[in-house]
């Protein structure tokens, strides 16, 4: 076939990519490594990571990030800033159109993570850094000694609520069922602390606020349908996460939910195309499922390069 | 880090910024923020970009309560950009690199 300007690019530099450039860059592929922002992606808003195996008392998001960059930078992949605008699949040569011009490629790994959902209620992005806010290690010690509504039951939610006890004098874990989802320590972890006080069956419905920033939430429960203001200062949202697919939509299969749909090869709806890490429909979403897909997708880039 | 962005404090705010005579873009940033490292190389890249017609500065609000607390920042990173010694855009937490250049393009 004709020449493409690299063997495979890299969409994203978040643990997926950087894994997926590792493992590419050691094949010896010519690789494109592109991030639209900064490389580390949702790891960098982790104040603490506990479950990656190999640091026994945990890393900062932030570390890791630049231990798995300085990684990566060992073996010749370019890392450039870029944000994809479309692209076309469809052929051997694969298109990708930049903000500030046109790449082409053998293989294409999508590794462009998710991102925080939102509520959608009132008050969410016009109080967006004045109170409400997604990060905890970002914006935690301007809320000292202030009472903080946390929103949500997962393993961030809880893992973040007591990040925040450092500064906050009071936090409000609002959750809507009757147990939370994060795991069994983090659990025990948060029932234990004083300065969380679970709010059972019940979701946020307003942000109330003035020039200042954040004032009150509005709480309702789900059963009995009562709202009533709880005032706060900040108001963190934590309900889950949606895919950075907006780039990919009639490119490759997504799911209901507009994650792309792999296979256990990581391969996508299309040949030579791949998908890794948070971007995927995959069951579990942590740094160490997503360098896994990495690993997978590179490897797979490769084999499809040799059989061309 | 941040070699060649300026760092402003509390005292120098209103000369470096408010009085400036071309626009200048601010970075409330501090040491303990993830985001805020990870913005440093696009800020760096986009000040050697944009030399002599937008002055990026740095303020770190940890050492310095009084600025951020003028403009109420309560998340960082925070972007704002000042012409004539108002503030004309504020961007709150991460940002892409088109994006920025876009914002800064529009208000220059």
């Amino acid at each position: 076939m004709s020449g493409t300007d690299y063997d495979l690019v890299i969409i994203g530099a978040g643990p997926a990519g950087l894994a997926a450039a590792l493992y590419a860059g050691r094949a010896r592929l010519s690789v494109l490594l592109l991030e639209k922002a900064a490389p580390g992606g949702q790891i960098l808003v982790t104040d603490w990571i506990e479950n990656y195996p190999g640091f026994p008392e945990g890393i900062s998001g932030t570390d890791l990030m630049m231990h798995m960059v300085a990684q990566v930078n060992r073996f010749g992949v370019d890392i450039q800033t870029g944000e994809v605008i479309s692209m076309d699949l469809t052929g051997q040569v694969k298109r990708l159109e930049l903000n500030d011009k046109t790449i082409t490629a053998k293989t294409v790994i999508i590794a462009s993570g998710s991102s925080p959902s939102k509520l959608g209620i009132p008050g969410e992005n016009r109080y967006l850094g004045r109170g409400v806010s997604t990060c905890a290690t970002c914006d935690g010690p301007f809320f000292k000694d202030s009472v903080i509504v946390a929103v949500g039951g997962g393993d961030t939610a809880v893992q973040e609520s007591l990040y925040l006890t450092r500064f906050a004098k009071k936090i409000f874990l609002i959750h809507r069922r009757d147990q939370l989802r994060a795991v069994k320590l983090l659990q025990e972890r948060v029932k234990n602390n004083d300065k969380v006080e679970i709010i059972w069956d019940s979701t946020i419905t307003e942000i109330k606020g003035g020039a200042e920033g954040v004032e009150a939430v509005t709480v309702k429960n789900l059963k009995t349908g009562v709202e009533s203001d709880l005032a706060a200062e900040g108001c963190f949202v934590w309900v889950g996460t949606i895919p950075n697919t907006e780039f990919a939509v009639g490119h490759v299969e997504l799911d209901e939910k507009g994650f792309i749909i792999t296979n256990g090869r990581m391969q996508t709806s299309i040949p030579g195309v791949y998908a890794a890490g948070d971007v995927r429909n995959t069951p579990l979403r942590q740094v160490v499922t997503a360098v896994g897909d990495g690993a997978i997708a590179a490897n797979e880039a490769m084999h499809f390069i040799e059989n061309m | 880090m941040a070699e060649g962005i300026k760092e402003i404090s509390d005292a120098t705010f209103d000369a470096e910024v408010l009085k400036s005579e071309i626009p200048v873009l601010v970075d409330f940033w501090a040491p303990w923020c993830g985001p805020c490292k990870a913005i440093g190389p696009i800020l760096e890249e986009i000040n050697r970009n944009f030399e002599g017609k937008l002055k990026i500065v740095k303020c770190n609000v940890d050492d310095n309560p009084s600025s951020p607390s003028n403009y109420g920042i309560r998340a960082i990173p925070t972007l704002i950009f000042f012409k004539g010694g108002e503030k004309v855009e504020q961007i709150v937490g991460m940002v892409e690199k088109s994006k920025l250049e876009q914002t800064i393009k529009n208000n220059l």
